[in-house]
C-alpha cells in the first residue's frame, strides 16, 4: 500500500507541474500587464514601466522562457511571485484559502450529509410522496444556474428582513468591519453572514447528492444480503442502515472527496455574489487585471487541490470497500 | 439430514406412522397459505393453499420448477416478501401465529427460532464487513454477550461448518471466499442461535457437484448440532431423494402431492410427479432410450385453466379434470397425498411413470399399459472407419494475468487450458464436462475462434486452423455451429425468429430463404406459423429449439453446444435431449457437448472427456468411465451427484473432495489433483512423490478409455 500511494504521489507531482508550467505559459503569453501601465494621464514613463515590470517579472520584453525560469525558480523556494499591485502573491492567496475553506466547509458537509439522507430516504420509500417531491426540488435546483439562485436567495433574505424588522441575514462579505463586541457578537456576526452563501452552496449539493445516493442505494435494496440481515432478526430500519446505506455510501463519499477539491477554486459565483474575498473571486480578478503570478498560481493551486482530492477518495474507497484494497 | 431413526409419514393434519417425532407437536405449521401480488384481473396468485406441518428434527423436501411457488412460500413464512404481497392463511411456529404479526415479534423469532439459507452465497453477504462480524451480529441480535463472546462464537460456527483455519478466515471479507465458503458461512450464521426450523432455498443449485456434495454434508451437521426441522427446497429430485424424510412437490403454486419419500419416489400416484421423475436423466442408467418429456410449459400463474392447472399437459387428462382442481386427498398408505382426479385409478391399476407417460393422450385405460418403444440408433460404421470432424492436439491457452492500475505489469499467468487432446469421429457426441473453472469453455472459444492456438494444433473437418485466410475461415464456419447457454441472451430480442434463423442463411449469401426457414422451424419442433413473432414470445425451452434451428440452418457437420439445457428446468430439458438426439441421428452431426451435468452428458453422450484445472483427467467411452471410472476426481464427481433414488441414495458411498479447486494460475507441481486427490493420501511416500514431481500422462488403459493417474484403479462408484 505504501509503494502505491508512493507511486501515486510522485505521478501527481509530474502533473501538477506540467499543468502549473503549462498554464503559467498561457497566462504570460496571453494576458497584458503592460497595458495596467499604458494610457495613463499623466503617462508614466516607457522606462519606469518597464523597470517596475521587471521587478515584477512581468516584462513581456524578456523573453517567455526566460521569465517562466526566473518564476519557477521562485515557485521551487515556495515564492510564487508579486502581484501586480506589488504584494506577495503566497501571502494574498494564503488568506484567500482561509475565506474560501470558511465558505465551503460547513455549506459542503451540510450539502452531501443532508443530500445523502434525502436520496436514502427517497430510495426507501420509492414512488412515495418523499421520493416524488425529492426529486422535483433536485431538477428544480439542478436546472436554475447558481447566479439566479444566489440572488434568489439574497431577495429572500432581505425581504425576511424586512418583515422581521431585524438584520438576520447579511447579505454581503464574511463579517461587518470595525464591530465591537467580545467572541459571542462576531460569531452570531459571522454565522450571520454564512447563512445564504452556505445555503445556496449546499442546496446545490443537495440535489446532486440526492440523485446520487438514490439510485445507489435502489441498487442495493434489492440485494439478497439485506433479505440475510433482516432473516438474521435485524428490523427492517436496522438492517437498511447498517448493511444497505454503509454499502451505498462508498461512491458517495469519495464523490465528497473530489467536490471538496473541485470547490477550493470553483465558487467563484458565490464568493463574487456574496462579496467573500476567496480564491475562486481572486480567480477571475487576477485575469481582468493581468495579474499573470497570480493566475500561475492559482492553477497550480487548483491542480494540487483537484488531484489531492482525487487521492484522498481513492483511498477513501480502498477504505471503505474490501473488494478494491490492493494486495 | 436423515438423523431421526424413524421417518415420519403423516402430515399435519393426520398424524400417520408412528414415529418418535410423531409425539411432538409441530414446530412450523403452514396452513392454507396463499401469497397474491397485485390485484385485479392482472393479479399473480404465486402460492395457492400451501399446507404442511413440519415436526422436531423432521427433513421436508419442497421440489418444483421454477415459477411453482416454492421460494415465495419460505420467504411468506419468514414474512420477507415485499409489502406490495398480499399473504393469507396462518403460519405458526411453536404455536403461535406469525403470519401478520408485528415486526417487533417477527424479529424476535427470525434467526433465533427459524433462520433461512439463501439460494445464492455470492450475494447473501454484506460485502463490506468481514465474514466473522457477521456471523457475531446474528449471535449478537439474540443473545446477550459481548462482542468478543460473539466473536469466538463466531469462529466456532465457523469451524463448525468446515471452514479450515477458522480464526483466521473470521477476519476475511466475503469476496475473499469461494462460493462453497461462502454457502457455509450462511449456514453457520443461520444456526448461530440453535433455531428449531432451518429454511434452506435452494442451498447448492449455485454450486458445482462435489462442492454441493460438501454443503448437503454440512447441513447434515448442522442439522445434528442443533436437531433443527430443515425444509429443503430444491428443483433437483436427486438432492431430495439422498435428504430428506418428506417430499411435498409443487406446480402452479399448489402442493399436488405429499407424502414420504419412498412413497413419492417408489409409489407415484400424481401424473406431474411422474414426468418430473421420467424426464430426468438418470447416471445410473446409459442412454439408448429417448427421456420423457412433459408437453407445454407450466401455465402462467396469472392465467390458471379453470381444472387441474397440469390438465394441459397431462397424459392421461380426462374431461372431468378440466372442469375443478382436485383436492390433495389420501391415497394409498397413510400421511401420502395427491391431487389428481385419478390418483385412485392409478394407485389401483399399479401405472408406473414410464407406462403413462408413453401411452399417449388416451390413457393406459384405453390402449393398455405398453412398453416404452424402444429408441433404436442408426447403424454406425466403427469408430476407426468414420471420418475425424475435429482433432485438438496439444491445446494450450495461457492468459497473462496483469496487475495494477496505472502501472501495469504481469504478475503471473493463468493456465486455462494446458495441454488438452481429443478428437470426434461424424455422428459421434463427445461430452467435455468439469465444475466451473475447469477449462472447458475456453477450450470450446479456442475452437471456435478458427486461428492458430497458443500451442498446439487444432484441426476442424481436415483443416489445420492455423493456416486458414479469411475465406477459407468463412468456409468452414459454414460447417460449424454453435449453440449457447443462455437461450434470451443469445437471441437478439429485436428480431423476429424468421430473421434469427434467415441470417447465417443470409450472411452465406443464400438467396430466398423463406422455404429453408420453415423447413427448419419444423426441424425443431416448433409451429412455422410463429415465424414471425418475438424470442420473448417464447419459453425458456422453444427459444432454444430457436437456437438450434440457427444453428442447424447452414448444414453444419459439426455443433458445438455450451451448456445447451443448463438453463431449462428439467421437464423441458428432456424435450431438447431428445431433439438434439434425434437431429443427429436424421442428419448425421456430430456434437461438441459441453456441459457440467454429468447424467446429462451419460444420456447425450457417446464419449466423454472429464476436465480438471485444464486437463484432461479421464477420456473414453461413455459407459466405460461412468461404469468404471478410474481417475479419482472422476470417481468422486460422480459419487457426489445425487440420484432420484431414495433407496439408492442410502446406500451409496460417497467420496467427499476436500477444499476448492486451486487458483488455475498456480496450479500444483505434478498431478493437478493431488492436493484434493483422495487416493493421493493412501499413498506411501515414493509414490506421493511421484505424483507431486510427475505429471501424469493421459494413459490408454481399455478399448478407447484413458486415464491420467498414475495408480488408476476401477472403482464402481455409481
Amino acid at each position: 500500500m505504501a509503494g502505491f500511494l508512493l507511486r501515486r504521489l510522485l505521478n501527481y507531482l509530474v502533473l501538477i507541474v506540467v499543468a502549473t508550467s503549462l498554464a503559467y505559459m498561457l497566462a504570460a503569453g496571453a494576458l497584458d500587464p503592460r497595458s495596467n501601465y499604458e494610457g495613463r494621464n499623466p503617462p508614466i514613463p516607457q522606462a519606469v514601466i518597464d523597470a517596475r515590470l521587471t521587478e515584477l517579472n512581468l516584462n513581456d520584453r524578456t523573453p517567455l522562457f526566460d521569465r517562466y525560469l526566473t518564476w519557477a525558480g521562485g515557485v521551487v523556494h515556495g515564492d510564487f511571485g508579486k502581484t501586480v499591485a506589488g504584494g506577495s502573491v503566497g501571502e494574498d492567496l494564503g488568506r484567500r484559502a482561509g475565506v474560501t475553506l470558511r465558505l465551503i466547509t460547513i455549506g459542503l458537509i451540510l450539502g452531501s450529509v443532508a443530500g445523502v439522507f434525502v436520496g436514502a430516504y427517497a430510495a426507501v420509500k420509492q414512488y412515495g410522496v418523499f421520493d416524488r417531491l425529492s426529486t422535483g426540488a433536485s431538477f428544480v435546483v439542478l436546472a436554475v444556474p447558481t447566479v439566479v439562485l444566489a440572488n434568489i436567495l439574497i431577495i429572500a433574505g432581505v425581504w425576511f428582513n424586512g418583515l422581521v424588522g431585524a438584520q438576520v441575514f447579511l447579505v454581503s462579505g464574511e463579517a461587518t468591519p470595525g464591530l465591537q463586541g467580545g467572541f459571542a457578537t462576531q460569531a452570531v456576526d459571522r454565522l450571520q453572514h454564512l447563512i445564504l452563501p452556505t445555503l445556496s452552496l449546499s442546496l446545490g449539493l443537495i440535489a446532486v447528492y440526492s440523485r446520487y445516493q438514490r439510485n445507489m442505494m435502489l441498487d442495493v435494496l434489492g440485494a439478497d444480503f439485506i433479505r440475510t440481515a433482516m432473516a438474521k432478526g435485524l428490523r427492517r430500519r436496522t438492517a437498511l442502515i447498517r448493511h444497505a446505506l454503509r454499502t451505498a455510501l462508498i461512491p458517495a463519499v469519495t464523490y465528497f472527496a473530489f467536490t471538496f477539491g473541485s470547490l477550493l477554486v470553483g465558487t467563484t459565483f458565490t464568493e463574487k455574489i456574496f462579496g467573500w474575498h476567496g480564491m475562486g473571486e481572486q480567480l477571475v480578478n487576477s485575469i481582468s487585471t493581468n495579474d499573470v503570478n497570480t493566475v500561475a498560481a492559482i492553477s497550480c493551486f487548483a491542480a494540487f487541490a483537484v488531484l489531492a482530492a482525487s487521492l484522498a477518495s481513492d483511498v477513501l474507497h480502498a477504505v471503505l470497500d474490501p473488494r478494491v484494497r490492493v494486495g | 439430514m436423515r438423523e431421526c431413526d424413524e421417518r415420519q409419514a403423516g402430515t399435519g393434519a393426520r398424524p400417520g406412522a408412528s414415529g418418535r417425532a410423531d409425539l411432538a407437536d409441530p414446530v412450523l405449521e403452514v396452513t392454507d397459505l396463499d401469497v397474491t401480488f397485485g390485484s385485479g384481473p392482472e393479479a399473480v396468485r404465486a402460492v395457492r393453499g400451501v399446507s404442511y406441518a413440519l415436526r422436531p428434527g423432521e427433513v421436508l423436501g419442497i421440489v418444483g420448477e421454477s415459477g411453482s411457488g416454492k421460494s415465495v412460500t419460505s420467504l411468506a413464512v419468514m414474512g420477507l416478501l415485499p409489502p406490495h404481497a398480499r399473504v393469507t392463511g396462518s403460519v405458526r411456529l411453536r404455536g403461535q401465529e406469525i403470519l401478520g404479526a408485528t415486526e417487533k415479534t417477527l424479529t424476535a423469532f427470525r434467526g433465533k427460532t427459524i433462520s433461512m439459507v439463501f439460494q445464492d452465497p455470492l450475494s447473501a453477504l454484506t460485502p463490506v464487513y468481514r465474514v466473522g462480524d457477521q456471523i457475531a451480529e446474528a449471535v449478537r441480535i439474540h443473545q446477550k454477550v459481548t462482542g468478543q463472546q460473539a466473536a469466538r462464537r463466531a469462529v466456532e460456527l465457523l469451524d463448525l461448518v468446515g471452514i479450515p483455519n477458522a480464526a483466521q478466515r473470521a477476519k476475511a471479507f466475503p469476496h475473499e471466499f469461494s462460493g462453497g465458503m461462502r454457502q457455509r458461512a450462511v449456514i453457520a450464521m443461520a444456526i448461530a442461535n440453535d433455531p428449531d426450523v432451518i429454511l434452506c432455498d435452494e442451498p447448492t443449485t449455485a454450486l458445482d457437484v462435489t462442492i454441493q456434495a460438501q454443503v448437503l454434508e454440512v447441513l447434515k451437521r448442522a442439522q445434528r448440532e442443533t436437531g433443527a426441522a430443515i425444509v429443503l427446497i430444491t428443483h433437483d429430485l436427486g438432492v431430495v431423494a439422498g435428504s430428506v424424510d418428506r417430499v411435498l412437490v409443487m406446480y402452479a403454486g399448489r402442493p399436488v402431492e405429499v407424502g414420504s419419500v419412498d412413497d413419492v419416489y417408489y409409489r407415484v400416484r400424481m401424473p406431474y410427479t411422474m414426468g418430473l421423475l421420467a424426464s430426468i436423466p438418470r447416471l445410473d442408467r446409459g442412454g439408448g432410450q429417448p427421456l420423457v418429456p412433459i408437453e407445454g410449459n407450466p401455465p402462467s400463474p396469472s392465467a390458471l385453466p379453470p381444472g387441474c392447472p397440469f390438465e394441459p399437459r397431462c397424459p392421461i387428462a380426462v374431461p372431468a379434470c378440466a372442469e375443478a382442481e382436485p383436492a390433495l386427498e389420501p391415497v394409498g398408505s397413510p400421511g401420502h397425498l395427491a391431487a389428481c382426479v385419478r390418483a385412485g385409478e392409478i394407485e389401483a391399476e399399479g401405472w408406473s411413470p414410464a407406462q403413462v407417460y408413453h401411452a399417449g393422450t388416451g390413457g393406459p385405460d384405453e390402449r393398455g399399459p405398453g412398453t416404452p418403444p424402444v429408441h433404436l440408433r442408426p447403424v454406425r460404421l466403427p469408430r476407426d472407419e468414420r471420418d475425424v470432424v475435429l482433432e485438438v492436439k496439444d491445446l494450450t491457452k495461457h492468459h497473462p494475468l496483469m496487475k495494477g492500475a496505472i502501472f501495469r505489469r504481469r504478475i503471473g499467468t493463468v493456465h486455462a487450458v494446458d495441454g488438452i487432446s481429443f478428437d470426434i469421429r461424424r455422428m459421434e457426441t463427445l461430452g467435455l464436462v468439469g465444475e466451473s473453472g475447469c477449462g472447458k469453455t475456453t477450450t470450446l472459444m479456442e475452437i471456435l475462434e478458427l486461428t492458430r492456438p497458443q500451442h498446439g494444433t487444432i484441426a476442424v473437418l481436415g483443416h489445420d486452423t492455423a493456416g486458414l485466410n479469411a475465406r477459407e475461415r468463412m468456409a468452414i464456419r459454414r460447417d460449424m455451429q454453435v449453440v449457447f447457454q443462455d437461450p434470451l441472451a443469445s437471441l437478439d430480442p429485436r428480431m423476429t425468429v424468421y430473421d434469427i434463423v434467415a441470417e447465417p442463411l443470409r450472411t452465406h449469401g443464400i438467396r430466398d430463404p423463406g422455404p429453408r426457414i420453415r423447413e427448419l422451424i419444423r426441424l425443431v419442433g416448433l409451429d412455422a406459423a410463429h415465424a414471425a413473432r418475438y424470442p420473448q414470445d417464447f419459453s425458456g425451452g422453444q427459444r432454444q429449439r430457436i437456437g438450434i434451428a440457427r444453428a442447424l440452418a447452414l448444414e453444419p457437420r459439426l455443433l458445438v453446444l455450451d451448456e445447451p439445457v443448463s438453463a431449462l428446468d428439467v421437464s423441458i430439458q428432456a424435450g431438447v435431449i431428445n431433439l438434439l438426439e434425434d437431429l443427429k441421428n436424421r442428419l448425421g452431426l456430430s456434437y461438441l457437448f459441453v456441459a457440467h451435468d454429468l447424467a446429462v452428458v451419460r444420456h447425450i453422450a457417446d464419449r466423454v472427456a472429464v476436465m480438471y484445472l485444464g486437463k484432461i483427467a479421464e477420456i473414453g467411452q461413455v459407459g466405460q468411465v461412468y461404469d468404471a471410472p478410474m481417475h479419482p476426481y472422476t470417481q468422486a464427481l460422480l459419487s457426489a451427484i445425487p440420484l432420484p433414488d431414495p433407496g439408492k441414495e442410502r446406500s451409496r458411498r460417497r467420496i467427499l473432495l476436500e477444499g476448492d479447486l486451486p487458483s488455475p494460475a498456480s496450479p500444483p507441481s505434478g498431478c493437478r489433483f493431488r492436493t484434493r486427490c483422495p487416493k493421493f493420501k493412501t499413498l506411501d511416500e515414493t509414490d506421493q512423490a511421484r505424483c507431486v514431481n510427475e505429471e501424469p500422462r493421459v494413459r490408454r488403459l481399455g478399448e478407447d478409455h484413458g486415464v491420467s493417474c498414475h495408480f488408476a484403479e476401477k472403482l464402481d462408484v455409481v
